[in-house]
């Protein structure tokens, strides 16, 4: 029975935010693997286009709201998306025009484009900022949990339980279907082919006929798909502040470069590692060691690994190790 | 130096004396300060992508280190708190060190394969948890120590000055780290590396309480200047001020602010003396030629990664330097003020706007930045007023917007990187 009941405290403390948090992740990654590996360069306005692209959601949501429509118990945030999506496309294939297709043109370093990047990462923060304040905003509204600790544990009769939330449903179910819609289309549809032609050999596919700007509109518009729900579910699963957005970029960074740059199922993978080290590290084990010792042997402090604001060494020292070991990631970067 | 550059320089100072006359001088001076460190800084950013091409984003780790250094130097030691656990800490970081030796000695002795795995593991992990039974005893003890006005270690009360050096020092110590890691990889794993290193430091700063009070901030950090409350009772200086015609408030804030102008302006003139000899040195022409073609230069048999390393190291020295005099200047570290924006990427646009590879173009690219970014809110704030005028008083869209002018300067450096890069990738001063 210990035994059990250190499991479903390790599930609800650790399992699943961790999961949640990891497909929140891995959807962001793989917009950073995707742009890595078509556009060539380390996108790290990232962070604050998801930004931008959840509060569009959000004032979408707080406009459907104020006219009264909702899809309870689901948020109002989910019938938000589409029009979010359609914005941050709008805003993306903007910045493309505006800044980065000039660098493509005349074939700049890649270094020159990632400076670009920091000016429309700049530019996004201020806009951001200008518009829906720098503070935290809620957005989600229905129901809270599909079901509570308390009503597990007395469904299952143990100490312990899980609370499942629904937001945390969401975000996986989410994320399934979109990975999923997302590896489709790059293996078996025609245009995902030449995104991946066109990631593993530029002058070939430029060679049989691809047209690069095509390929181009294309990965923007899924960039837009993949950040806008990625921030949407962070925003839901937590709360949306700027500035939480903006540093989301280490993580999503470190994830796309332990999966191999330019790899999008080495993303998904390296959010989840990222996520489980982050969440498991900074978690206080105590309890669940309780559980399972001899009580001669439990600890006596909290057993817990490094205090919560080291999340984002966590990050880094995977990074770090990752560098070292294998410098092209756990799976083989730099081809879709 | 062409007249058109000086030209620039002069502008700048009409700029100061400018804000000196319409807003106050206390301020232009205080501006003027700020922007002699933030002409450091790029100087620091501008050896390592002017001089070399190397990508860092990491300013804001070397600029805390600084601010550490600053502490770790001036402070007072406090006596009880190294009895209550002082040697048992230092014992601690020695004991962490010998594990890292220890796993990097598992690696290169032990033959690849799953033995050598589970040994590093094993020294490692149990490595950590010894690490962590040394130090947290010695970390509470340390932090119960007067908590509400010490509760950490102290500094060695040396005068502050000397940790310019020791910020210098220490963030070349993280950057060897650093580098040795991600240089000699793709260019932009130095990049998120950096990022990386920079938002731990903070998360250092911010929990290890023992070293340097955390978010508790450590205020009251001892002067290289006098004090203005000494100087107004002095009574020399009341008649320096009368006969000068000054208010003596304004005139004891006037002159430590100029004694501080006085001691920046000879750092910045020794690090711009030693990067323009650096520079035209041949060890300045050979990087310049690794920075333009890489391969060639290996291909001449220079150590490319060495030489980054090395060029790396220095950059962020000089990061540490201007972070120890921005902390001096403050005369207060506060870790949760560190924000990357601020202290990594508008170093940035000072470097690309003034000129990257061009020592005098960072400078003015630090003065001109630093400048825009404070002036920008109240410019901002005037032409919202302005422009919303004819909108009703309590118009909630005004309000907002006059809200949101302390955002506009995120948005104008944004913009000004972005046209810049774009139509003067060389930047206002070009290099040569």
């Amino acid at each position: 029975m210990d035994a059990l009941n250190a499991i479903v405290l390790l599930s609800n403390f650790v399992l699943l935010p961790a999961v949640s948090y990891g497909s929140q992740l891995a959807l962001g990654a793989l917009g950073i693997t995707l742009i890595y590996g078509i556009l060539r360069f380390s996108h790290f306005a990232h962070g604050d286009v998801m930004a931008f692209a959840t509060m569009a959601v959000i004032l979408v949501t707080w406009w459907l709201q104020g006219m009264g429509v909702s899809i309870d118990p689901l948020p109002t945030a989910l019938l938000a998306l589409p029009f979010g999506i359609a914005i941050t496309a709008l805003l993306l294939l903007g910045t493309d025009r505006a800044v980065y297709r000039f660098y493509r043109k005349v074939r700049a370093a890649p270094i020159v484009v990632v400076m670009a990047s920091l000016g429309v990462m700049f530019v996004l923060n201020g806009l951001v900022r200008l518009i829906i304040g720098p503070d935290d905003q809620h957005f989600a509204d229905g129901a809270r949990f599909l079901f509570t600790v308390r009503e597990f544990r007395e469904f299952t009769g143990l100490d312990e339980g899980i609370g499942l939330r629904v937001s945390q449903l969401i975000t996986i179910v989410v994320t399934l279907v979109v990975v999923a819609a997302l590896f489709w289309f790059l293996n078996r549809t025609r245009s995902g082919k030449s995104m991946r032609a066109f990631s593993d050999n530029e002058d070939l596919a430029l060679l049989s006929g691809i047209n690069p700007e095509r390929v181009v509109t294309v990965t923007w518009l899924i960039v837009a798909v993949l950040v806008t729900v990625a921030g949407t579910l962070y925003g839901l699963d937590k709360s949306f502040k700027p500035f939480t957005y903006f540093q989301l970029l280490l993580p999503m960074f470190a994830s796309a470069i332990l999966g191999g740059l330019g790899n999008p199922l080495g993303a998904v993978a390296g959010a989840y590692v990222i996520a489980l080290s982050e969440v498991g590290v900074t978690y206080a084990f105590r309890k669940f060691l309780q559980y399972l010792l001899p009580e001669n042997l439990e600890p006596s402090g909290l057993a817990q690994l490094l205090s919560t604001d080291y999340k984002f060494a966590v990050s880094f020292v995977l990074l770090v190790l990752v560098l070292l070991f294998r410098p092209t990631g756990l799976f083989r970067g730099q081809s879709i | 130096m062409s007249l058109r550059h000086a030209s620039y320089f002069a502008i700048m100072a009409v700029l100061l004396v400018g804000v000196g006359w319409l807003q106050s001088w206390s301020v232009a001076m205080g501006l003027f300060n700020m922007c002699l460190i933030s002409a450091i800084m790029a100087l620091g950013v501008n050896i390592q992508w002017g001089y070399a091409g190397l990508f860092s984003v990491g300013t804001m780790g070397f600029v805390a280190l600084g601010g550490l250094a600053a502490v770790l130097t001036s402070m007072p030691p406090v006596p009880a708190a190294w009895s209550a656990g002082g040697l048992r800490v230092l014992a601690a970081l020695a004991l962490g060190a010998v594990v890292i030796l220890a796993s990097v000695l598992v690696y290169r002795t032990m033959a690849k394969g799953i033995g050598r795995a589970v040994a590093l593991t094993i020294t490692i992990v149990v490595g950590f948890f010894v690490y962590r039974a040394v130090l947290d005893p010695a970390v509470d003890a340390i932090e119960g120590v007067n908590t509400a006005a010490e509760g950490y270690l102290g500094g060695m009360g040396l005068p502050i000055v000397l940790s310019w050096a020791v910020g210098g020092l220490l963030a070349a110590g993280a950057a060897w780290v650093i580098g040795k890691i991600s240089l000699g990889l793709r260019s932009d794993y130095l990049a998120i590396a950096t990022l990386g290193i920079a938002e731990t430091i903070i998360a250092i700063l911010k929990n290890e309480d023992w070293l340097s009070r955390g978010v508790k901030n450590v205020n009251g950090l001892p002067r290289p200047v006098p004090y203005e409350v000494d100087l107004q009772q002095s009574a020399e200086f009341l008649i320096w001020a009368d006969r000068l015609g000054l208010d003596p408030v304004e005139a004891s804030s006037l002159f430590v602010k100029a004694c501080y102008a006085v001691i920046f302006i000879v750092v910045l003139a020794l690090i711009m003396w030693l990067s323009e000899r650096a520079w035209n040195s041949p060890w300045g022409r050979m990087m310049r030629a690794i920075r333009d073609n890489e391969t060639a230069a290996r291909a001449m048999g220079k150590n490319v990664t060495k030489r980054h390393l090395q060029v790396f190291i220095l950059g962020s020295a000089v990061c540490g330097i201007a972070g120890a005099m921005l902390t001096t200047l403050d005369g207060l570290l506060t870790p949760g003020t560190y924000q990357p924006l601020r202290f990594t990427f508008l170093i940035w646009v000072m470097v690309i706007v003034g000129g990257s590879g061009n020592n005098w173009g960072a400078v003015l690219g630090g003065f001109l930045v630093w400048f825009l970014w404070i002036e920008v809110e109240p410019i901002g704030l005037w032409l919202i007023t302005n422009l919303t005028a004819t909108m009703p008083e309590d118009s909630a869209i005004r309000l907002h917007l006059i809200d949101g002018a302390a955002h506009m300067r995120l948005l104008t450096m944004g913009l000004i990187l972005l046209l810049v890069l774009r139509f003067a990738p060389r930047g206002l001063i070009p290099e040569k």
